[in-house]
């Protein structure tokens, strides 16, 4: 209990000092996350409206196992992970092991299937309601795919902060690929767990609160940005 | 937010591009606990240009990394393994650097009685064996590890007869694993540098020291370049010579914690004139 009281005033402490170190790790933890959820968005958004509109076999199986995919286990993808980046393994040669690159790898493994899933089941909805009209203009199908994409953006979004939700609090898969080097693949979980380790609770809960405040202001100035909920708009 | 994110990728490039004169080193959880690394590093950077790359594992694991071609030189602490790896072809030579010694950890109210009763770490094993008290392994196959299952064994207690009911596998590094005694009232065998470092001691303390057979032997190794061509082993014999040097020797042996010494300085010169 104490530590936790401990732990608010070292996080107080350090984001009023503003510790050259904690913004080092602050920044890089957001720059592997932004990056993942980024290209994991790009991938999963078309993805999911292909998967929506398309009518194909096995349907029902793809989805479920779409789905189920959101649930993988982050320490197993960054297990298979370094095993393929290892020097030993088939791209050991790109010498990526152990570096930032790594870490993003890893992380839209593990987002791209959240937000896919995420994406196709709002977009899936969308498309019932637009089907007949987008049927009867003779829209091609990537223009049925721009425009549910885009009438769906707000549902979108949400699908892209929980990618961002899951990888900024992710651990499993960054401690293995990137191997926590200070000043050099350290982010904030992995800090985390590190002062654990040492016995330091109070900086490790400190580091916690900070990361906690990290998320919360990446959401607030993402809905700010895009404009949502303004008085009395939706 | 573009820009934002421009300027962090930007930021990024540049501090790894800035490292040009790194190594990656793995090093075993006990050493980096222990908060020597922290006097170490900036020092080697300072006198070698030499930017080392930490990456804290068991000695498992680094013995692993560095078989893989993962690493360019090894630290680690367990004689069989270390000259297993060897034996491979996996790592150039082996050169000792400093020892340190394992303790007996235990709670306070030491309710095997170890700390009065026993002359050997046999005498202590088998005591807290006989009274089924609580006892934190390791269970992550590195040195401190591979050691304590060595001297389960030297005290003839089988793994049959080490029940779930008092010895507890915590497969987690040193840290981690006194964590867990902290928290149970265990007792546990650490290297005495992690334990003075550690910031959750509870109502643990040290309990049995002194036993020759607890001498701790860290060693470096740095991986063989014939059998992982992209290695960069001039650094790491570069920092091996500093490793093994005289500023070395002065800042290992001044590391202190409470006034207590943590490792001792031991490396040898160079026999060979091969290097």
């Amino acid at each position: 209990m104490l530590e936790i009281w401990e732990g608010m005033k070292a996080a107080t402490w350090l984001v009023l000092t503003f510790d050259a170190d904690l913004v080092e790790i602050a920044m890089r933890s957001l720059f592997v996350t932004l990056s993942a959820v980024a290209i994991a968005a790009l991938i999963a958004f078309p993805l999911g409206a292909w998967l929506a509109i398309s009518r194909y076999r096995f349907r029902r199986l793809v989805i479920a196992t779409l789905n189920a995919l959101m649930g993988l286990p982050p320490v197993v993808v960054g297990l298979a992970v370094y095993l393929l980046l290892s020097r030993s393994g088939p791209f050991g040669v790109m010498g990526l092991l152990f570096t930032p690159w790594a870490m993003i790898i890893a992380q839209v493994i593990i987002l791209t299937p959240l937000i896919a899933s995420i994406a196709h089941q709002s977009i899936r909805d969308l498309w019932a309601e637009y089907h007949d009209l987008l049927i009867s203009l003779n829209t091609s199908r990537s223009q049925r795919i721009k425009t549910l994409l885009w009438d769906s953006r707000r549902a979108l979004l949400t699908a892209a902060l929980a990618g961002f939700g899951r990888g900024i609090g992710e651990v499993g898969a960054i401690m293995i690929v990137g191997g926590n080097i200070d000043h050099v693949t350290r982010v904030m979980t992995t800090a985390i767990a590190l002062e654990t380790s040492k016995g330091d609770f109070a900086l490790a809960i400190g580091l916690g609160f900070v990361l906690i405040g990290l998320s919360l202001t990446v959401n607030i100035a993402i809905h700010m940005l895009t404009g949502t909920e303004v008085r009395d708009r939706w | 937010m573009k820009r934002l994110f421009l300027t962090l990728a930007a930021t990024l490039m540049f501090a790894t591009t800035a490292s040009a004169e790194s190594l990656k080193l793995a090093v075993t959880t006990s050493f980096h606990n222990s908060g020597l690394s922290d006097i170490l590093l900036p020092e080697i950077k300072q006198d070698t240009g030499l930017e080392v790359q930490l990456i804290v594992v068991g000695t498992g694991q680094a013995l692993r990394l560095g078989a893989a071609g993962d690493v360019d030189a090894i630290l680690v602490h367990s004689r069989k393994a270390e000259d297993a790896f060897l034996a491979e072809g996996n790592g150039t030579h082996r050169r000792e650097i400093m020892y340190n010694d394992f303790v007996i950890i235990g709670p306070e109210s030491d309710p095997a009685a170890v700390s009065e009763e026993s002359q050997t770490v046999i005498n202590v094993l088998q005591r807290i064996a006989d009274e089924q008290a609580p006892f934190v392994s390791r269970g992550d196959d590195s040195g401190t590890h591979k050691k304590e299952l060595a001297l389960w064994s030297a005290a003839g207690i089988t793994e049959e007869q080490r029940l779930p009911r008092w010895y507890k596998e915590a497969g987690a590094g040193m840290g981690a694993s006194l964590n867990t005694a902290s928290g149970v009232n265990a007792y546990i065998l650490a290297d005495r540098a992690s334990w003075l470092n550690f910031g959750n001691k509870g109502t643990l303390k040290l309990l049995f020291a002194g036993d020759p057979t607890l001498f701790n032997q860290y060693a470096y190794i740095p991986v063989n370049p014939a059998k992982h061509g992209h290695v960069k082993h001039s650094e790491a014999l570069a920092l091996e010579a500093w490793l093994t040097g005289p500023r070395a020797a002065e800042l290992i042996n001044n590391y202190k914690i409470n006034g207590e010494t943590l490792f001792t300085f031991n490396a040898e010169a160079m026999l060979e004139a091969a290097e």
